[in-house]
């Protein structure tokens, strides 16, 4: 389904935006839709999508949210989650080769 | 990374944001979600 969606679009016009509670599991999303499924057992085993991926959290994102929606939806989630460390994570993909 | 404009994939989680709030973010900040999906690993 990824897959199809981003030959469709078109790679420069689609970005991946999660919801992962922590930074592993970010890494993990991140590091499959950009270099493809580390475990090789999914779909995208071999398929390095090479999206764009951002936690809905980190600051480059929620900025750009609507204040009414971020605080209906997002606030809450400053004091939930360790944003700091899911950005990390998603870095180390982002900043692999 | 500029939203507007762009096609975006969500990826919620159940224990994290979910996809339909994060559907609504994402709409606000001008992007059109194309595959809205809530992880759930229980």
């Amino acid at each position: 389904m990824v897959k199809k969606i981003a030959d469709e679009y078109g790679q420069g016009n689609v970005v991946a935006v999660l919801g992962a509670p922590d930074a592993d599991s970010a890494e993990l999303y991140a590091e499959t839709l950009v270099h493809g499924d580390p475990s090789w057992i999914g779909p995208l085993a071999g398929v390095a999508l090479n999206l764009p991926v951002y936690h809905i959290m980190e600051p480059e994102i929620r900025s750009q949210v609507d204040p009414a929606v971020y605080k209906q939806h997002l606030e809450i989630f400053e004091i939930a989650l360790d944003v700091d460390k899911i950005t990390e994570g998603l870095n180390r993909v982002r900043n692999k080769k | 990374m500029e939203l507007k404009g762009k096609k975006v994939i969500v990826i919620g989680e159940r224990d994290g944001v979910q996809g339909p709030a994060i559907e609504a973010c994402v709409r606000s900040a001008g992007a059109e979600p194309v595959l809205v999906q809530t992880q759930c690993f229980v």
